[in-house]
């Protein structure tokens, strides 16, 4: 909420110079005929992506020198909204000059950035991300059919926000570190989710195979299987190594809350959790004594030897604690 | 040249009207509600006002009409308080609207029926008209309320208001419309057929924004909406907004007033605009003439999407409106398209004009002569209308959207 989101804008008035003047004057525009590329000894590449019921679809065409695979000539036609044209028109340009191998490692994010009248202001409203995919996808569809491949073949990575062209492991990753819960967070930290919004959950304007909340709830859920085994005291020494470094610590927490802090504070002190690390066979803490553990002679000895055998007995007889 | 083809969105504010607002502002300022003579200087105009508003939709002094902020708000308190006084005490457990409702009946109703009450959203036809059949087919005694508006803002298509109504009087069903798109373009009459409640709004007729009213029938009255110092017989508490219930009152008044010109002189505007309109080839219009309010086109233009048309009608100063997806926050296709069937690649394709009583001749021969050039440059650049080689796959395919 805030003052900027309790008026609506027009979505034109977010729109970069660069798509206002493209969109009424596209450069690209245009078609490549058989006989032209014969002529010009070239391979005429035609390319269609989307649909009319989808509300855009792109037909590129390239005129491809066989020799060189250089694209000599990138043309497109476009049905669509003002942004659809302009990224069309920019990805037209973006592949000229270009071989087709170099022409596919274009991305929509590259178009839109072309398409930039200042580097750190967005050439057009974040829901109007989405009508950049298009041109990017055509591009791999032209350069499967150019070299006689499947076009998911250029796609290394599950891609689940393709707005903001976030891939699913950076979304497991990020999610896991940071210990998020809403996908405004995942937004905030990533951008997926930002744009269209049809990867946070079914009934967007796309259908996935994965969206937001399911990796919130598949988190969610490794959170409460790592939870049930700390509630058990006796909890075998394999279930900590089976843990996400996330979950190490929480489990390395939550047992020096309730059964060793208590201890230190008694004598003034404290610690803190640095680091785990696995090495070899072993898991180290890395701690930090905090107040009048630090210095106290015990620390590296008594001290230290209580925390240890308290996280072994409760986590792994794999862990070693190491004070900093 | 600026032409405004957006009457169905908001109207200009007449100027009559206007002038008839202007003391309500700086000289009779006063609250309707004290005791003093600042107070009742404003009585008069909000009693003329409220005869206006009465006599505009021919109500009996007996019921009420409740002046609100919105047609928005008029239709949340009809549904709600049916909600809280029938669902939710367990003595009804279903509701009917028509698919293409307004957002503030259909999120309405969706909130209710996340709230547990069974709602039938129903159909409409490929002529973009509800569906009385499904009306009788779905309704039951355990049914508290059918809401169907009585034009679609979209296509002007007129929906058969009198026939739901007699349904509904026939199984003691609550029936409410929302008439915001008909007061100024059809007769309105409360009491020549059975509805209990019907909203309608000032800005739709060349009255002020911010003024809204709800029409309900003697005996069918609503649980109160605003609570507070008991305003508008303690069903709308609120000071009362007097500069915009004399404009409302001035604005039906007059509205009414044109409804005959409305009904002849621009209906035949419409019609020869239209009729101009589909002499450009692969377009097609939604709702027959006759069955629509005189004052709306919902043109499809194959090939090109609605916002790009948008782009090139506003460059030469012409407003019109589209339901096409890249023009909407949320990226999704007309709904009515979607509903009355229209083949799928025209979904997006749509473009509404709406006219109002102050649209001229001229304004149209010039909106023509732009919307003609606007197609020509936008199907040149339209992939559907593109050059494809010889044995070329025409594999513009749905893709995963």
């Amino acid at each position: 909420m805030g003052i900027d989101s309790l008026i609506g804008g027009t979505i034109w008035d977010e729109y970069s110079n660069k798509v206002t003047d493209l969109m009424n004057n596209p450069q690209n525009m245009g078609e490549i005929t058989q006989e032209q590329a014969d002529e010009m000894g070239a391979k005429l590449i035609v390319a269609d992506f989307g649909a009319e019921s989808c509300g855009d679809a792109v037909r590129l065409y390239w005129a491809v020198d066989p020799k060189t695979d250089k694209i000599l000539l990138s043309k497109f036609k476009s049905f669509g909204c003002g942004t659809a044209i302009a990224s069309s028109d920019t990805m037209a340009e973006l592949c000229k000059d270009k071989t087709v191998d170099e022409a596919v490692k274009i991305t929509n994010i590259d178009v839109e950035l072309a398409m930039r009248d200042t580097p750190d202001t967005p050439a057009v409203p974040p829901q109007k991300m989405h009508c950049s995919v298009m041109a990017y996808d055509v591009i791999k569809k032209a350069a499967a059919q150019y070299k006689g491949v499947d076009m998911e073949s250029f796609e290394e990575e599950v891609i689940v926000c393709e707005c903001a062209r976030v891939t699913l492991s950076t979304l497991q990753e990020v999610i896991r570190l940071n210990d998020l819960t809403t996908v405004e967070q995942i937004a905030d930290y990533t951008k997926a989710g930002a744009f269209c919004k049809s990867c946070i959950r079914p009934g967007g304007h796309e259908e996935k195979d994965i969206y937001l909340i399911d990796l919130l709830e598949e988190y969610e859920k490794e959170k409460l299987a790592g939870k049930a085994s700390l509630g058990n005291d006796a909890a075998p020494a394999g279930d900590f190594a089976g843990m996400t470094i996330v979950q190490r610590i929480k489990a390395v927490d939550k047992v020096v809350d309730e059964n060793i802090r208590q201890m230190l504070v008694m004598d003034g002190g404290d610690m803190e959790i640095l680091d785990i690390k696995e090495n070899g066979e072993n898991f180290d803490i890395y701690i930090r004594y905090l107040g009048a553990c630090s210095g106290c002679a015990s620390s590296a000895t008594g001290t230290l030897f209580a925390i240890e055998n308290i996280l072994k007995e409760k986590l792994s007889d794999k862990i070693r604690v190491l004070p900093i | 040249m600026n032409v405004y083809l957006d009457n169905n969105a908001t109207t200009m504010v007449d100027p009559q009207v206007f002038a008839e607002m202007e003391p309500y502002f700086v000289e009779k300022y006063g609250n309707p509600n004290s005791l003093h003579s600042f107070a009742s200087q404003t009585h008069p105009g909000i009693k003329v006002a409220m005869e206006k508003i009465y006599a505009g939709i021919n109500a009996n002094h007996k019921d009420s009409v409740i002046i609100t902020s919105c047609a928005t708000e008029s239709n949340n308190w009809v549904l709600k308080s049916i909600y809280f006084e029938y669902i939710l005490t367990g003595k009804k457990n279903h509701i009917m609207v028509s698919e293409v409702e307004h957002p503030s009946v259909i999120a309405t109703a969706r909130w209710i029926e996340s709230m547990g009450c069974k709602v039938t959203y129903l159909p409409i036809n490929h002529e973009g008209i509800v569906d009385v059949q499904a009306v009788r087919d779905n309704i039951t005694d355990k049914t508290a309320l059918v809401s169907v508006m009585w034009a679609n803002n979209e296509t002007g298509a007129i929906f058969p208001v009198e026939e739901i109504g007699d349904i509904c009087e026939e199984h003691g069903v609550l029936f409410h419309t929302d008439a915001v798109q008909a007061i100024g373009k059809l007769p309105v009459n409360v009491q020549g057929f059975n509805v209990d409640y019907l909203t309608f709004s000032a800005h739709k007729f060349h009255g002020p924004k911010g003024v809204g009213a709800l029409y309900i029938k003697k005996g069918k009255e609503l649980m109160p909406l605003l609570h507070g110092g008991s305003q508008m017989g303690g069903y709308r508490s609120g000071t009362l907004n007097v500069p915009g219930i004399v404009g409302m009152g001035k604005a039906i008044e007059a509205a009414v007033d044109a409804l005959d010109f409305e009904m002849t002189e621009i209906r035949e505007l419409r019609d020869d605009f239209e009729d101009e309109l589909l002499k450009i080839e692969d377009t097609f219009v939604v709702t027959p003439r006759n069955k629509r309010t005189p004052n709306t086109i919902l043109i499809s233009f194959r090939g090109i999407e609605g916002e790009s048309m948008l782009w090139d009608l506003n460059r030469a100063g012409i407003g019109a409106s589209t339901g096409s997806a890249c023009a909407s926050e949320d990226l999704e296709a007309n709904s009515v398209m979607e509903a009355i069937g229209a083949a799928e690649d025209l979904a997006h394709t749509a473009i509404r004009f709406s006219l109002s009583r102050y649209t001229t001749e001229e304004e149209l021969e010039y909106t023509l002569d732009v919307v003609k050039k606007a197609v020509e440059r936008l199907r040149g650049i339209s992939s559907s209308y593109a050059y494809a080689p010889e044995g070329h796959e025409s594999g513009l395919d749905a893709h995963h959207h």
